[in-house]
């Protein structure tokens, strides 16, 4: 498996091409990703099969180039500024890829603290933008680190809406609301069943069905045939080595291989 | 025509205790830094801040100076966690704490600079924000679709403290960095009489347009009631262009953060004394 070069495919780059996937079909709208697998992925779906759609820097502006991470020759096609960013996702033209602390089988998904939120044990960033990210546009996850401290039959503290909450709102939210995949250091995930739980679209290559259910502290839909993901495309490879992430790191991001 | 010149000191001086205080910036950026080290030196207490965190936020919490917070979020950014704002939560210091999605806190803002008691929206709705929250309210759409949507209330501040770039001796104010941020919305929400802009540098209003196109001139005199010349003032966040963030000194802060001796080394080193004397000894570094 080889694509520009003989190196071998990493886990790192079978994450940004699962996060990637993510936005097919997405057209014009503003792909968001938070961290470096993320960022990767919403710069390598625009560099090859989804190329209407808009990415950030990262800081205030819109990129026409393939900006390499953190880097700074940037061609600038828009400017948007947080209160934009903000007027953008209400308006529902974005879908973004957050991190999660924890994620339940429902999407319901947590970035503030863990433990009680009165007096947390552990306080993390606070619920940022996730509650009106996902009432207003598409979500997706990306979660480097699938084990059964992540995947929780209850997340401590709501901030990203997940489709239990979303149907019991119903009316527009329900609508509207839309979380489109979980990919992790082991698999992918979505939530296309009758009720919207979760439910393994796919393991990595290497990892099986029994790995993913063991690291998954509740009861995930297992179909009977599992895929295996799909490895990056030549051209995929070619412009996030050679291009977007010369210094692999999409390979930090990463838990170190047990 | 007369000049709204002040020192940090001497706004930190129209404050009580008690008071809501809305800090502008964002996480670890343009954060009007001089004048919370004022305030850090000052005797107020029982505060409210409201702030979209960074380290101010964090070293109020140190000082024991807030007894009600509001948030979307706490972070310097390079540095994910904020480490005084999560002792703070964690040994359940902060007697109130009001944890707002970002932008509900917008809109809590843009409510009291518009002087509405609330504004409505979806964000928040299903999330844990609701049950954290117990005062918020919702409202029914009067209108066919009926809809029920939060009703964020205003965030009406008592004083506000905003950084920008380049300011005239009146208050009009320049950003010439990539994001405004929502400095406005934070003077907006503010009681007039304490509405306070700390600039890099005070420049005659002819010179404004030299630095930049009429878009960066966000911040008008009727928004602002005392300029304070503060070079520098934003550090150790960012205000660009004038300067980065000065990461080496941030990193230097949250190590110190996490050990009680290593804390108080770095408050005598660098928050004992005036402002002078912080500006000397981050130089002389």
């Amino acid at each position: 498996m080889s694509g520009s070069g003989t190196t071998e495919v990493t886990l790192g780059e079978i994450c940004v091409s699962a996060v990637a996937d993510a936005f097919r079909g997405d057209g014009e709208i503003f792909a968001s990703g938070m961290g470096t697998i993320p960022m990767l992925g919403t710069r390598v779906a625009r560099a090859t099969f989804e190329p209407d759609l808009l990415v950030s820097d990262g800081e205030a502006f819109f990129v026409a180039n393939d900006l390499p991470v953190g880097g700074t020759d940037k061609d600038v096609e828009g400017w948007i500024p947080f209160r934009s960013v903000f007027d953008t996702l209400w308006s529902g033209r974005r879908h973004v890829v957050m991190g999660a602390s924890q994620i339940d089988a429902h999407g319901n998904q947590n970035i503030a603290n863990i433990g009680p939120w009165a007096q947390p044990k552990a306080q993390l960033l606070g619920v940022r933008g996730a509650p009106g990210n996902t009432v207003n546009h598409t979500t997706s996850y990306f979660i480097g680190n699938h084990t059964s401290r992540v995947f929780v039959e209850k997340v401590d503290t709501v901030s990203g809406v997940g489709y239990d909450r979303a149907a019991e709102l119903g009316g527009w939210i329900a609508e509207h609301h839309e979380i489109r995949r979980v990919v992790t250091n082991l698999a992918v995930l979505d939530f296309d069943t009758p009720d919207h739980r979760m439910r393994l679209a796919s393991v990595h290559p290497g990892v099986t069905v029994e790995d993913v259910v063991a690291a998954t502290g509740f009861e995930l839909v297992v179909p009977d045939d599992v895929p295996t993901t799909r490895t990056p495309t030549d051209e995929e490879l070619t412009v996030l080595r050679e291009v977007l992430d010369p210094r692999s790191l999409r390979d930090r991001e990463l838990p170190a291989p047990t | 025509m007369s000049t709204k010149i002040t020192t940090e000191d001497e706004a930190i001086g129209t404050l009580a205790d008690g008071m809501t205080i809305g800090i502008g910036g964002w996480g670890s950026r343009r954060k009007p830094m001089s004048l919370v080290r004022a305030l850090l030196r000052s005797d107020l207490k029982d505060l409210t801040i409201v702030s979209y965190g960074g380290p101010d936020v964090g070293l109020l919490c140190a000082a024991g100076k807030v007894r009600r917070l509001v948030y979307g979020f706490v972070s310097l950014d390079s540095i994910a966690l904020e480490p005084h704002f999560r002792q703070a939560r964690q040994k359940g210091t902060i007697p109130e704490v009001v944890e707002y999605d970002e932008g509900m806190l917008q809109w809590g803002l843009y409510a009291a600079s518009l002087r509405l008691p609330f504004l409505p929206t979806r964000a928040g709705l299903g999330s844990d924000v609701v049950a954290n929250a117990p005062g918020l309210r919702t409202v029914t759409s009067p209108y066919d679709d009926g809809e029920e949507l939060l009703a964020v209330p205003a965030l009406t501040l008592d004083a506000a403290f905003v950084h920008l770039n380049r300011s005239d001796e009146r208050g009009n104010a320049q950003f010439l960095g990539p994001d405004l941020y929502f400095d406005d919305l934070f003077l907006g929400a503010a009681t007039e009489g304490r509405r306070f802009l700390s600039c890099e540098e005070v420049v005659p209003t002819a010179e404004l347009l030299e630095n930049g196109s009429f878009h960066t001139l966000k911040v008008n005199r009727s928004m602002v009631d005392g300029v304070v010349e503060a070079p520098n003032g934003a550090h150790f966040t960012s205000c660009q262009p004038d300067y980065e963030r000065d990461e080496a000194f941030q990193k230097e802060y949250a190590k110190a953060a996490g050990d009680t001796e290593a804390w108080q080394a770095f408050v005598d080193t660098y928050l004992s004394g005036s402002e002078a004397d912080y500006q000397k000894a981050v130089s002389s570094r």
